[in-house]
């Protein structure tokens, strides 16, 4: 029998992860920064014909998009004079498994099911282990799922516990742990153990499997107003719902603004036992989304698919007490109840509608199931029974932690702008870590203009910063 | 409480001791051990709080500290929370103005 200490099964982490999802990433290396990003998703991902009949196949998809036009009155009210774009939102929350995820899962399950593995893995707290379940059941493979879900007095967040139901009424069994990052160690056992598929939310048809999403929604809108959107607004954790949409824009050939959107959580530690269940927001927020954007492999592959900075105009955040705000209001005016993550980006939109000219066009790209547990009053009852604050006032006085502020009208919801420019330099800064110096390749400075959408100056100055430090 | 051999039951299990933790949590975490909760068949009887095998349903067998017979869901809608009446109550005043329905 193998050694199972920490250390030795974090040693085995390559052979186990190559075993697991079948890509040997080391043929895209350049063996410093740079690696073939467009190599790795063409040559293991799936076409978009492809992933369309694989997700038509299990039903996943091809989901409405609603004009929200009481929403998009609300904000006119809110707004100067010719202001306040028309908004629009794509219902994810239509999948089979009820989130966008379906789309990722439905591509990982049908390639596992095609390299013949018997069952995945996913480790997820997230929508993803909902989506990879479902789609199991629909193809008779096992599957595991892997959850953070409670603190150290076994208290549990209501939103995991509620998608840790969803998975195993799809039949799926349901492991779950405390806080900590080491869920990645009993994952890499339980691979190890099972020799399941790693269905993991970052592989290249993980996230090619988004791009149906960017590509139907550029076509549903050309059908429904004749243009493309003037922008769409995408919630932003680990990145893969922000790349894949604005990959799928670009195969359809419409050139929007490409907004990412995340729950401000700052001051709150991730891994913290005392802090995780003083957070009401599991998912969608600053604690995956900053830390992915401004290094993206981070996660269980050894390269991510998911790479937003590439795709991405602008990131706001908002605050929880407008996002729960929002998830009331839909519900109220526009009789559409949904789960308060997939709001995040409803929330930014809103404000955001708010600075565009009446004429402009404005999507939120998601949705997601909501249910006991899943629901703004759980949410906020949770957070008042751990001692938040719940009150109306000015959210942009919101201290993550302490309280949650629902604005007293809604004309104060205001998408506070991330600094693009600090981001862009963070994940260069973060690069140049790797390889312990600034003198890099050519071919690595170009591969940062592509990792950070910028230009070459902007690459060469952020090195010679870096350089001077 | 005590199970049968047979029944559905869920089983706890500390994954590593503090000790054991990675040496990059934080240090509140670092305090406390990595436990595990997962459900099964019960391979022998037991009584709560003994050390039982089970068979979860994808048929690995995980041995763990008997913890609950029988395990279902409480998550709920949790209790009243009296501010998100008046948010309702507050969007209809400003888009349809009083009584009115438009």
């Amino acid at each position: 029998m193998s050694n199972m200490s920490y250390e030795a099964v974090m040693g085995r982490k390559n052979e186990i992860m190559k075993k697991a999802i079948g890509i040997d990433y080391s043929v895209f290396e350049s063996g410093s920064i740079a690696f073939d990003f467009e190599k790795m998703m063409k040559e293991t991902g799936y076409t978009l014909e492809e992933m369309q009949k694989i997700q038509g196949e299990t039903g996943v998809g091809n989901t409405p998009i609603y004009e929200l036009k009481n929403l998009t009155a609300l904000a006119r009210k809110c707004s100067a004079p010719g202001k306040g774009a028309r908004i629009f939102l794509k219902d994810e929350g239509a999948n089979p498994s009820g989130s966008f995820k379906a789309r990722r899962a439905a591509n990982a399950v049908f390639h596992a099911k095609k390299l013949g593995y018997k069952g995945v893995i996913a480790a997820t707290s997230g929508n993803y282990g909902a989506a990879v379940a479902s789609q199991a059941a629909m193809h008779g493979l096992k599957c595991i799922i892997v959850q953070e879900c409670y603190d150290s007095t076994y208290k549990g967040q209501p939103e995991i516990v509620e998608k840790a139901r969803k998975c195993e009424a799809y039949g799926a069994e349901v492991v779950q742990l405390t806080v900590g990052p080491e869920l990645f160690y009993s994952f890499l056992l339980m691979l190890e153990e099972t020799g399941y598929f790693n269905a993991s939310l970052y592989t290249p048809f993980g996230i090619a499997g988004v791009e149906t999403l960017g590509y139907e929604l550029a076509i549903q809108m050309r059908e429904r107003v004749g243009k493309d959107p003037d922008v769409v607004v995408c919630t932003n954790a680990g990145g893969g719902n922000l790349s894949g949409t604005a990959r799928g824009l670009k195969k359809a050939g419409a050139d929007s603004k490409v907004v990412a959107a995340s729950v401000n959580l700052s001051g709150l530690h991730m891994a913290s036992d005392t802090q995780f269940n003083k957070k009401s927001f599991t998912t969608g927020h600053t604690g995956f989304g900053i830390p992915f954007t401004t290094w993206p492999d981070r996660s269980d592959v050894p390269r991510s698919a998911a790479r937003p900075l590439r795709y991405m105009d602008r990131y706001v955040t908002v605050a929880q007490g407008e996002v729960f705000y929002m998830t009331e209001t839909l519900a109220q005016i526009e009789g559409l109840e949904r789960g308060p993550a997939g709001n995040t980006s409803l929330a930014a939109a809103f404000s955001i509608a708010k600075e565009m000219d009446e004429d402009q066009i404005i999507v939120v790209q998601e949705t997601e199931y909501t249910g006991a547990g899943k629901h703004v009053q759980p949410q906020l009852s949770f957070a008042r029974d751990n001692g938040i604050e719940i009150k109306f006032g000015n959210p942009a006085e919101e201290v993550p932690g302490e309280n949650i502020i629902l604005p007293s009208h809604p004309e104060m919801i205001k998408a506070v702008d991330l600094d693009m420019v600090k981001i862009r330099k963070s994940l260069i800064k973060n690069a140049v870590n790797q390889v312990g110096t600034t003198d890099i390749s050519e071919a690595d400075i170009l591969f940062l203009v592509e990792e950070t959408k910028t230009s070459k100056e902007f690459v060469l100055e952020t090195l010679k910063e870096l350089s001077e430090k | 409480m005590k199970a049968k051999k047979g029944d559905w039951v869920m089983v706890h299990n500390i994954v590593l001791t503090p000790e054991q933790r990675a040496p990059q949590v934080p240090d509140d975490t670092k305090k406390v051990p990595l436990e595990m909760w997962v459900k099964g068949y019960a391979q022998a009887a037991a009584k709560k709080g003994e050390e039982v095998e089970i068979e979860t349903i994808t048929g690995r067998k995980v041995t763990g500290t008997l913890v609950e017979v029988g395990p279902t869901y409480a998550h709920s809608f949790g209790n009243h929370v009296p501010e998100l009446l008046k948010i309702g109550k507050q969007l209809r005043e400003i888009l349809f103005g009083g009584d009115s329905i438009e």
